[in-house]
């Protein structure tokens, strides 16, 4: 069910038509629906990244902000006090998530800390990021750090134009890390990590090295999710660490990927296609009924997760895949 | 004389102490028992300092009398949600039971937010600018009273689990889960019961809190992880260890407060958090596994 050699022809055909559709919604949809869409992308990319920790090798990080943070702050600072453009700067910008990735990864996994340990572990560096920039005045500390912003600007080159270029890099990110997550998945990293979160002792016995497989975990989940932090400064313009950097945040990274299915490939694409326009919706409507209630979008989420542990704990997509016939079932040969 | 300024902000990071340790106390109880971490544990703080504030708002009452009504209240919560969600996650993996009460803390965090709105509120008690004199040291009448009112409470949980039959039993439960089972207890019913004890030594801690700091939704998380961290340092499990927690983690945000900026004070628990993480992972009232 993880690769794609299981999937049906009427599998295939969805796929199909919804990447069709996903390369010509800018020249269809209107402004608010790119706009809507981008934000889906974004968070089925960060789902991504964060599954390649939880869904693909069991270590549950809940401070995942944290390198979309350093990510966004690192290519924002180059772009801002050197003129580096995101292109360039997003290699230091991977480079420094990877580095605080490892330094939590050797700290935790050396001194043997395990399951809900080394979640708080991953919340306090997060937190103490958050407190921490509020206070580095050279990216604006707690005012925030904002990038220069040119009306009608068209410059690929330093990621600053319109709508349909940000649509079309964060559908490219989402690609990228299908194809990505597929390739590791079924390469020897990919199969120890599978078997490190399955049994780590049995690993271990059989000659796998615990510490580097988890290691490699997570600088690669750190470095995508720096990508996408990249993407967000680019994108927003403006960053504050009480945003970025939030435990709010931390969770709204992981929802896709729970929702949609953890450690499936297409699970957190398809939890952020649920979950986004649904809170979307929602604002809409509160908007719409001349409300005002700023806290009912995050009470959906934690709702819709708590319905999704209870009911459906492998998620959305593993279900879906069965009920419609998008996958092979086990036993129906390949 | 410099030396009456760190004995005072000691003193009263201690009194405030106690009272996060109470609170990390309900957590420390529920994770002993029910194996399940409550990440809903800081919110459930800041439904007792909104009860608190109501109640004040509306009767009149000190935090002090709110204490026992929220903590009845929020021991029914306790109970229900143990009841009805939790219990049915004890066997699941860690990171479900894990994601499942993060749910939870959100639906409650937001729900409080939509109710009373992100600015704070507080209660209005006639002591609120008395000070007592002890020795050199000039402390706060609230701080000593919400200390003193969470030591009663510790002191009444501590002889629960000591003397009382059903304490006991909780305790026979925490150590050996079958065991218990085998000689009869209910074991739904007594994680239900802790949960709910829990859930209302926490209540207790949030009204007390109300004397202190003003409720906001915001505090919410922050109590949850400083709850983390307190149960963390002091030893998961170890109810002793839990208020130790509290009194070093509220000391040393006194005094970081004072030697470095109030808004740095945070930073310096989970530094506390990391070290104690890597140097003594079990706490350190905590017995190694």
């Amino acid at each position: 069910m993880s690769g794609f050699s299981g999937i049906t022809g009427r599998g295939m055909v969805l796929l199909v038509l919804a990447a069709l559709g996903l390369a010509v919604a800018p020249f269809v949809a209107d402004r608010y629906l790119v706009s809507v869409l981008t934000t889906v992308l974004w968070f089925a990319y960060v789902g991504q990244a964060w599954n390649v920790m939880m869904g693909f090798s069991g270590l549950l990080s809940l401070g995942h902000a944290l390198y979309v943070g350093l990510g966004a702050y690192v290519s924002a600072a180059l772009f801002v006090h050197f003129g580096i453009g995101p292109w360039a700067g997003m290699v230091l910008a991977m480079l420094v998530a990877v580095v605080a990735g490892c330094i939590i990864g050797f700290l935790g996994f050396r001194f043997g800390v395990k399951g809900v340990h080394f979640a708080l572990l991953t919340i306090a560096f997060a937190e103490v990021a958050r407190i921490g920039f509020d206070h580095i005045t050279w990216v604006g500390g707690s005012g925030g750090f904002f990038l220069p912003v040119e009306a009608g600007a068209s410059d690929p080159l330093n990621l600053r134009g319109s709508p349909m270029l940000f649509y079309y890099v964060a559908l490219a990110l989402v690609v990228g890390a299908l194809l990505l997550s597929r390739v590791l998945l079924h390469s020897r990293l990919g199969y120890q990590w599978l078997a490190v979160r399955e049994e780590p002792d049995a690993a271990e016995a059989s000659g796998v090295d615990l510490f580097r497989a988890r290691m490699t975990a997570v600088a690669v989940s750190s470095a995508l999710t720096a990508l996408g932090g990249v993407f967000q400064a680019f994108y927003f313009n403006n960053l504050f660490p009480e945003q970025v950097f939030s435990m709010g945040r931390s969770i709204e990274i992981i929802l896709p990927a729970i929702v949609g299915g953890i450690g499936t490939l297409v699970g957190p694409i398809l939890g952020a296609f649920i979950l986004t326009p649904l809170g979307e919706a929602l604002t809409f409507l509160i908007e719409a009924g001349g409300l005002d209630l700023p806290g009912l979008k995050q009470l959906f989420y934690g709702a819709a997760l708590v319905v999704i542990v209870v009911f459906r704990p492998e998620g959305v997509w593993p279900w879906l895949a069965r009920r419609l016939r998008l996958v092979r079932q086990p036993g129906e040969g390949a | 004389m410099p030396i009456d300024y760190y004995l005072n902000i000691a003193a009263s990071g201690l009194l405030t102490g106690l009272v996060y340790g109470l609170a990390a106390l309900g957590l420390s109880v529920i994770f002993g028992v029910v194996r399940v971490v409550n990440f809903a544990h800081g919110e459930m703080m800041v439904a007792g300092m909104y009860g608190a504030v109501l109640l004040g708002g509306w009767l009149g009452l000190d935090p002090l009398l709110s204490a026992p009504i929220m903590a009845a209240l929020l021991f029914v919560c306790g109970w229900l949600l143990q009841r009805g969600l939790v219990n049915r996650f004890v066997e699941r993996p860690e990171h479900m039971q894990f994601i499942l009460l993060l749910g939870v803390a959100t639906i409650l965090v937001n729900a409080m937010l939509m109710l009373f709105g992100p600015d704070a509120r507080n209660v209005q008690v006639p002591y609120s600018f008395d000070t007592v004199e002890i020795g050199p040291m000039l402390l706060d009448a609230v701080r000593l009273r919400a200390g003193a009112a969470a030591i009663v409470v510790a002191a009444v949980l501590f002889a629960f689990f000591r003397f009382s039959r059903t304490g006991k039993a909780i305790r026979a439960c925490a150590d050996n889960p079958l065991g218990a089972r085998v000689v009869g207890l209910n074991i739904d019913g007594l994680y239900a019961l802790t949960f709910g004890i829990g859930a209302a030594v926490v209540g207790v801690a949030g009204a007390l809190m109300t004397l202190l700091v003003d409720a906001r939704p915001q505090l919410a998380p922050e109590y949850t992880l400083l709850s983390f961290i307190i149960v963390i340092v002091g030893g998961l499990g170890s109810l002793p260890g839990a208020l130790l927690g509290g009194v070093l983690i509220g000391m040393s945000e006194a005094l970081a407060g004072f030697l470095l900026t109030p808004s740095l004070k945070s930073l310096f628990s989970y530094g506390v958090l990391i070290v104690v993480l890597l140097l003594r992972p079990q706490g350190l009232l905590g017995k190694r596994s």
